[in-house]
């Protein structure tokens, strides 16, 4: 009992040293969001404003049909004509344009003589990734063109009619993908930061040993450092969620009592991780360089930027101890699938174990200092 | 402006950044590890995607298509029989593709059209187009073995031929490599400068220094030097590992690329300068510098993401990011070469910035009394 009032007595004078000061009330609180709105544009691999050029040569009905189905796609905008062939090295070169389509002279001949016709596109490849997709969208432009093309001349169809449907995300935006996951990823920089730098900033000013030395036991120490990080966790990931449904309007198809257990975990496991690097940590420079060094392994190994079953198989088992991977899966099957606790027990039980982990370390590092 | 007095704070920075493990891990340890992983770990590229192929009946023609994604080195199939199966395997997360051929697919194959059903898990909206796009290859390839006998009617009327430059196979190492530089800039020159800085301001080590003759200019220089050539140091052991261990290309010359990063070091320096200037706390420098120099670096420079298809609000934030230009700057010189109508305004661009930053921080840092 006594043990309970003395850690509450610590958690009030954590929150009141974040939250009485002005800057780093701001810096708890603004970022997330603030992150979350301008992320959560920008991190898209969707394409909605290609920039290209057009070489036609052939200048025909045809080609002028094949061309506006491009323009009227809604996502390419046609910023020059050119009229000569070294004209495309220059516009690709200084990134006027990221596609060329080049169209040959003979392209509405063969075209009416029922011989293939070519399609010449070329693409920027300083990202390749854009102009992969990018190509993939011309590809898809040209199949419905080629299918109207054939039904107006009454051509037979291929034999095979493939038909692909997308679950869980009927439009392919990445937006889906993405926003749900930045949940786990901003709070992931913000829990490790606050929690190693505010017991980092007890020891540089000595207060730390002015604790050690008050009736606090370290187990009450760490609980008393840990509950407020948690807290102010809870309400940056309810702050993103809720700019993810009612701002970015993805449609959250499962439950909120889903979501939060996972949420929880993941956030014990974060502070954790918090308090070990703080453990390690002599100075605020220190923790928050630890920080630093521990959050962009996770950060990369999360699965959110780059899919972790591209990576190799032994990196991919690495990834095993990242409470990051987990959570943003949770985040994605509560989100998108609607994902009953059952499929998501499997994230479940990790998190608890990595959370286990790292407060424990983190409670025999300090009472190793001690000694 | 003293040369000794500048030596001595340079001799005095150094010292503590040897004998801060911290520092050199940021500046040394953290860009090899990133190097290894972003050249062994990370890519965009899928492999063994897991598909589940429904066969209702099995029959030869559909062993046939099997045999096609079996072939195609992206995918790892496994046949089940009915769609049931291949949903539940797609909700327990073991495929992320179902790949269904209709019931009497032979016999409507003569006829006229057959179905093929190509389901994505589209959670991954990316991955789901590229899976989606192989798909379509590996059916492609199927027809075309079973056409090439006859009238090959499966191929046209219209066939994009497509050629990506400056990235042939288009292997996502090629951009990843440059954007790490400068994610390493940007944490040697922000992060780092930043939370130095505003240690001497919160420990008064500043106002000290300030009752020496030592000038402000100079207590600039003696600050931002070593960091400078930490990330410079940076710079090289991520170019030399880019081009000799994962021969990513730089078609640019190394003169113009050691110009234009030291560059964008120094942008970076005089950011770090300027939040800790006006923060004069380690806690809310650490945590400006990583929010407005970091995540910006990662997620608005158009280092992965395509900076065009943003809104324009994001937009017109972005152009007020360095990194921008410096990501501009390093994809073109590594990739494409040296093209001056790019180089000189994105340089132009900086060297303005540049001048800005350090004449905000100058008058910050002005001695006071």
């Amino acid at each position: 009992m006594e043990s309970l009032r003395r850690i509450a007595a610590l958690i009030w004078k954590e929150l009141l040293a974040i939250l009485k000061d002005p800057r780093s009330r701001f810096v708890v609180l603004i970022p997330p969001l603030l992150q979350g709105l301008v992320f959560g544009y920008a991190a898209t691999y969707d394409l909605n404003r290609v920039r290209y050029a057009v070489y036609d040569q052939d200048r025909s009905d045809a080609s002028r049909q094949f061309l506006a189905m491009i323009d009227g796609s809604g996502t390419f905008r046609r910023i020059a004509n050119l009229g000569d062939q070294r004209e495309i090295k220059s516009i690709i070169d200084d990134r006027q344009a990221i596609l060329v389509v080049q169209i040959g002279s003979d392209f509405e001949r063969r075209l009416l003589t029922g011989q293939p016709a070519d399609v010449q596109v070329i693409a920027d490849g300083r990202n390749s990734n854009t102009a992969g997709t990018a190509l993939n969208y011309i590809a898809t432009i040209t199949d419905a063109f080629n299918s109207r093309w054939r039904s107006a001349k009454g051509l037979t169809s291929p034999p095979v009619e493939p038909s692909a449907r997308a679950w869980f995300n009927p439009n392919l935006e990445t937006r889906w993908f993405m926003i749900p996951g930045l949940i786990g990823m901003l709070t992931l920089v913000q829990m490790i930061v606050i929690t190693a730098m505010s017991v980092a900033r007890e020891r540089e000013q000595g207060t730390f040993d002015q604790l050690l030395v008050t009736p606090f036991r370290p187990i009450e120490i760490m609980i008393g450092k840990s509950a407020p990080s948690v807290l102010i966790g809870l309400v940056q990931v309810t702050m993103v969620l809720a700019l993810a449904i009612f701002w970015f309007r993805i449609p959250f198809q499962g439950s909120l009592l889903n979501l939060y257990p996972g949420v929880l975990l993941f956030l014990v496991a974060a502070v954790g991780i918090g308090l070990m690097v703080s453990s390690v940590a002599g100075t605020m420079q220190q923790a928050l360089l630890g920080s630093f060094l521990t959050i962009t392994p996770l950060a990369m190994l999360s699965g959110l930027n780059t899919p972790i079953s591209n990576m190799p198989a032994g990196i991919q088992y690495v990834t095993l101890i990242n409470p990051l991977r987990y959570v943003i899966v949770i985040a994605h099957k509560v989100f998108l699938e609607g994902a009953s606790l059952r499929y998501i027990f499997p994230e479940m039980w990790p998190l608890a174990l990595i959370a286990a982990f790292t407060l424990s370390f983190a409670v025999w590092m300090f009472h190793r200092r001690l000694m | 402006m003293s040369a000794r007095r500048i030596t001595a704070l340079l001799r005095k920075e150094m010292l503590q950044i040897f004998r801060d493990p911290s520092s050199i891990a940021i500046a040394i340890v953290l860009p090899i590890f990133l190097i290894l992983l972003f050249g062994y770990g990370l890519s965009l590229d899928p492999k063994d995607i897991p598909v589940a192929l429904v066969v209702e009946n099995p029959t030869p023609v559909s062993a046939g298509v099997g045999a096609a994604f079996g072939l195609s080195r992206y995918f790892r199939i496994t046949t089940v029989t009915s769609m049931k199966k291949a949903e539940d395997l797609m909700r327990e997360g073991r495929v992320d593709g179902i790949v269904r051929l209709g019931q009497n697919f032979d016999r409507r194959l003569l006829i006229g059209t057959a179905p093929i059903q190509v389901i994505v898990q589209g959670v991954d909206a990316n991955r789901a187009r590229i899976i989606e796009g192989y798909a379509r290859g590996a059916i492609g390839q199927w027809m075309g073995q079973r056409n090439s006998a006859g009238a090959d009617s499966s191929v046209g009327p219209v066939v994009v031929q497509s050629r990506i430059w400056f990235n042939a196979d288009s292997d996502s190492r090629y951009f990843l490599v440059p954007g790490l530089v400068v994610l390493i800039m940007t944490i040697t020159g922000a992060l780092l400068t930043a939370m130095v800085m505003a240690r001497e301001w919160e420990r008064g080590t500043l106002e000290a220094l300030f009752v020496t003759p030592v000038r402000a200019g100079e207590i600039l220089i003696g600050k931002t030097v070593p960091y400078f050539l930490l990330g410079m140091a940076g710079l090289l052991l991520t170019a030399s590992t880019g081009r000799f261990l994962f021969h990513v290309p730089l078609r640019g010359s190394l003169l113009v690329l050691t110009a234009v990063s030291a560059l964008y070091l120094c942008v970076a320096l005089g950011f770090g300068l300027l939040i800790s200037s006006i923060t004069r706390s380690q806690f809310v420098a650490g945590q400006i510098a990583l929010i407005a120099a970091f995540l910006p670096a990662v997620f608005l420079s158009g280092f992965i993401f395509d900076l065009a298809s943003v809104p324009k609000a994001v937009r017109l934030v972005s152009y007020l990011l360095p990194a921008r230009y410096y990501v501009s700057l390093l994809q073109t010189l590594f990739l494409a070469g040296d093209i001056w109508s790019i180089i000189i305004p994105d340089c132009a661009v900086m060297l303005v910035m540049l001048l800005v930053l350090f004449g905000l921080t100058l008058r910050k840092t002005k001695k006071r009394l």
